[in-house]
């Protein structure tokens, strides 16, 4: 996933736009938080909102809205970002609004859910929007009582003035304060001084959950509003050669049936416009069934594709023809570690230490392609009129998708409204939005708002999934059964997990690191914590198995290896530190009481990662009975730096392993003839409920390092910690995803 | 073929003209926009769209309307008429959702399963709610949370 910088200094919410009463309150009434609703909903008049930074408004009545600015797929940043404002705006975070913030780049920051940065890169910038308000509403508060700033304290929306026992609600002094302008040097709290952050609050919008309120993409609806879908290929490396469309016209509702081109010929596309097939037939009606039912009465000649280019992110990218299949790809990748591969990075002499070695141990493992199973499928609301389009959209990366839909389109970007949906689930697959571009073209032909919607089908057979992967790994050991070099080969289809810079990387003199890849064109993307969620099981299991072979503890010999790295670091480029690393090693052995006596028969795994700049380890306990795995135990710690809502942070966790546990036992997406065998769920193998964890603990090391990433650091490690627990409960290391069927 | 239904939905009583194999999701979500019964994988797989027949949890993707005569549905916006079901109030409590798009089919599986078994097993709770698919992985919150709807009830 794509690497963002801070960009504290943008400073963008200082942008106070007089437009946002109209531009960005549209299309959004339908799904704001209701919690002080009553209180608006007793106002006679509309109520006047004071803007304070484009984060904050407040009425004079004291109503306090926050605005979340990015977009919401369950991660809970809708409640985690605004209490980062709340915390220095100090208000009562019970008592205030929070509203889902429309796309605006010129008002807020870094819209973009993904790569687990929306509290490490709004850590700062959402302290200090809250902080300038609070000390724009002093400022005012100190006009209007003729005392100075320094005499003034706040509290839970009300600025008091001790001497003079005078109170007034930060509403009363929201109209002036919103003219002053936003004060330049601000001091925010130190960390110790947090009375909201590091406190468990709920999911702003849980009761709209529990009640079935219309909050998603999908539940979206308006006057005129038409429901649209799409036939494509039904294989990767096909295309549309011809199709006869007057049947499915004939069916009841169905107002139309074109073909639309996503993209131009010859289009330049960036790193997030994935798409599968270009040219899809589009069937519009009044009712998603009378779609349904008229695709099926589509009369479609598709024919096979040829060898195309395509110039993504400035580079020309060759899509191969012809129709995959599984078989041949993972024949395909064996012949690959045969070859030489691209060496990523290569410390010492590992040629040498292995023509040495007495001992070597060679292991190659691999994972299948996965399609991301988000459980609203893939859809999006969109109205082209004239020269602008609005959208109401599930998608995580509203601003890559901005540009490509201008360009296609031919509009100005400031033409395009994208109101953010809740989503139901991303993992990655939402932050291709060229289903944006496809309700547009859509929309514009069919010359009425429309909302796209995919199939359970469409999206398990649709492309941009976790490619399948191949590493492996060869450790060289002396006569004394010493560790003296590791080398690492790998690749996918149709592209290389490796990240040659983690570690073991930096804690061994001898080490070489390939690549290689293979061409597709089966489409993949970024899904939770793209690569690492391979990598982690490879190497985890690897440095189990050798561990064994050496006589060492699992954990033992993973944290000497990181002493190692972290005294004397091998290379320049290590991107981890060896002391958080250990930092979790030691908490997940700690809590999960690891090499106690009264733990001697648990069959148990460990594994450990590094990713999205932050680091999880984990304890598995499991049985097998009737050939089946039964997780027992859970045991996870995470090192995320300061947590801002610990009970969010815990169920993100759990959700890491369930979600980890589910695809490390049956995540598999498997090809024939360019065409999925899996379309839906009951081919298409998710955990349920009665393949959970039993139990699930989760722990996290308390320091005062800024936030850095969770959503996906939990993840990787659960496959690592899965294959070594199987291990000590069957006796066979797994080296082949998905381990469900290879247990009994 | 286009005919007249009359569904009894949420102690309601709505006129539908639909084709008569319109599943009884679609007619929710698209006719009488009632969309907190969501759309997941149409064949009955993953129990987003979980409904009450009469009391019983069914997927309503795999029921058209033409069987829907003179029966009591009941959605999760009709499933308590302050939305304090205490199924509901065990989900807010323990703060289930992530995503949140798999909640109200666990919801109503939940609340039919407390119906039949006031005391559910935890065998008993993943025998029942094995329909119902979560992505976001919260199953363990939601077991705890069923048990203690069921601790209170």
């Amino acid at each position: 996933m794509k690497k963002t910088e801070n960009t504290y200094s943008r400073r963008s919410f200082l942008k106070v736009s007089s437009l946002t009463g109209g531009g960005f309150m549209l299309g959004i009434s339908w799904m704001a938080s209701a919690k002080p609703e009553e209180k608006l909903a007793v106002m006679e008049v509309e109520p006047i909102w004071q803007e304070l930074t484009s984060y904050i408004k407040i009425t004079p009545e004291n109503v306090i809205k926050i605005y979340s600015p990015n977009p919401e797929f369950g991660q809970n940043v809708m409640t985690s970002m605004p209490m980062l404002i709340a915390e220095e705006l100090d208000v009562d975070f019970k008592s205030i609004i929070v509203e889902q913030a429309s796309y605006n780049p010129a008002l807020f920051n870094r819209q973009f859910t993904g790569g687990s940065q929306s509290i490490r890169s709004a850590w700062k910038l959402l302290r200090t929007a809250g902080a300038s308000a609070r000390q724009m509403i002093l400022t005012a508060a100190s006009q209007a009582w003729n005392v100075p700033v320094s005499e003034l304290t706040t509290s839970k929306g009300q600025v008091k003035h001790a001497s003079s026992g005078k109170t007034g609600s930060y509403g009363s002094f929201s109209t002036a304060a919103s003219k002053l302008p936003v004060p330049k040097d601000i001091v925010l709290k130190a960390n110790k001084g947090f009375r909201l952050l590091g406190t468990p609050q709920k999911n702003v919008e849980g009761t709209k959950i529990v009640h079935g309120k219309p909050l998603f993409g999908m539940d979206y609806t308006e006057a005129g509003m038409l429901i649209a879908m799409t036939e494509r290929p039904p294989a990767f490396g096909m295309r549309l050669k011809s199709f006869d469309a007057t049947a499915a016209k004939k069916m009841p509702g169905i107002v139309d049936v074109f073909t639309i081109q996503v993209y131009e010929p010859n289009q330049k596309l960036a790193m997030f416009d994935t798409r599968s097939f270009n040219e899809v037939i589009a069937v519009v009606g009044k009712t998603t069934w009378d779609v349904m039912n008229a695709r099926k009465k589509l009369n479609v000649v598709w024919e096979n594709a040829p060898e195309t280019k395509e110039i993504v992110n400035n580079r020309e990218t060759i899509v191969p023809g012809g129709l995959e299949s599984s078989a041949k790809h993972y024949a395909d990748m064996l012949a690959m570690d045969k070859k030489p591969g691209r060496v990523e990075r290569k410390d010492g002499e590992p040629e040498k230490a292995f023509e040495a070695a007495k001992h070597i141990i060679e292991r190659t493992y691999t994972a299948p392609f996965l399609a991301h199973n988000i459980m609203e499928p893939t859809n999006t609301f969109a109205h082209f009129q004239g020269n602008k389009v609005r959208f109401v959209a599930p998608i995580q990366g509203p601003d890559f998708i901005a540009n490509t839909i201008a360009t296609r389109l031919g509009i100005p970007k400031e033409n395009i409204e994208i109101n953010l949906a809740r989503m139901g689930g991303g993992f990655g697959r939402r932050a291709y939005g060229h289903y944006m571009v496809e309700a547009a073209l859509i929309s514009k032909q069919a010359n009425a708002p429309i909302k796209l919607v995919y199939s359970r089908e469409d999206d398990v057979s649709g492309g941009i999934y976790r490619p399948t992967y191949q590493l492996t790994y060869r450790a060289a050991f002396d006569e004394n059964k010493r560790l003296t070099a590791i080398h690492i080969k790998g690749g996918g289809i149709p592209e290389s997990p490796l990240h040659a810079n983690r570690f073991p990387a930096g804690a061994l003199d001898n080490y070489l690191a390939e690549s290689w890849s293979i061409p597709s064109n089966i489409t993949i993307g970024a899904f939770r914590a793209p690569r690492s969620n391979f990598n982690a099981a490879a190497e985890q299991s690897f440095l189990d198995e050798i561990s064994e072979y050496m006589g060492k503890d699992p954990i033992a010999f993973r944290l000497e290896l990181l002493q190692r790295a972290k005294d004397k670091p091998v290379g320049k480029n290590n991107d981890y530190d060896a002391s958080r690393y250990m930092g979790v090693l030691e908490l997940v052995r700690d809590k999960s009481g690891w090499g106690k006596p009264e733990n001697a028969n648990k069959k148990r795994g460990v594994a450990a990662y590094f990713c999205h700049n932050s680091y999880a380890a984990q304890v598995i306990d499991l049985h097998v009975k009737d050939g089946q795995v039964i997780v027992d135990h859970v045991i996870s710690a995470v090192d995320c730096g300061v947590v801002v809502n610990p009970e969010g942070a815990k169920n993100m966790a759990e959700g890491a392993a369930i979600d980890g546990i589910g695809n490390a036992l049956f995540g598999n997406l498997t090809f024939t003839e360019g065409r999925t065998d899996q379309k839906n769920f009951d081919t298409y193998r998710m955990i349920r409920h009665h393949e959970a964890p039993k139990k699930i603990d989760v722990h996290f090391v308390a320091n005062e390092v800024d936030p850095t990433g969770l959503g996906e650091p939990p993840f990787p490690p659960i496959f690592g910690a899965m294959a070594n627990a199987i291990y000590q409960a069957t006796g066979k290391r797994l080296y082949k995803q998905p381990f469900g069927n290879q247990i009994g | 073929m286009i005919k007249k239904f009359t569904l009894r939905i949420n102690k309601k009583t709505y006129t539908v003209e639909a084709d008569e194999n319109m599943p009884l999701l679609w007619v929710l979500r698209d006719v009488l926009d009632l969309k907190g019964t969501k759309y997941g994988c149409g064949v009955g797989s993953c129990g987003a769209c979980t409904v009450h027949l009469n009391g019983i949890a069914v997927r309503s993707c795999q029921l058209p309307i033409s069987s829907l005569a003179n029966q009591n549905i009941t959605t999760i916006e009709g499933l308590a008429e302050k939305g304090d079901h205490p199924v509901q109030k065990a989900w807010l409590d323990l703060d289930v959702a992530q995503c949140g798009y798999c909640q109200a089919g666990q919801i109503m599986s939940a609340a039919a399963l407390l119906k039949s078994n006031p005391r559910p097993s935890e065998e008993d709770i993943d025998n029942f709610m094995s329909g119902n698919i979560c992505r976001c992985g919260t199953y363990t919150r939601i077991k705890k949370a069923i048990q203690q709807a069921a601790a209170k009830k």
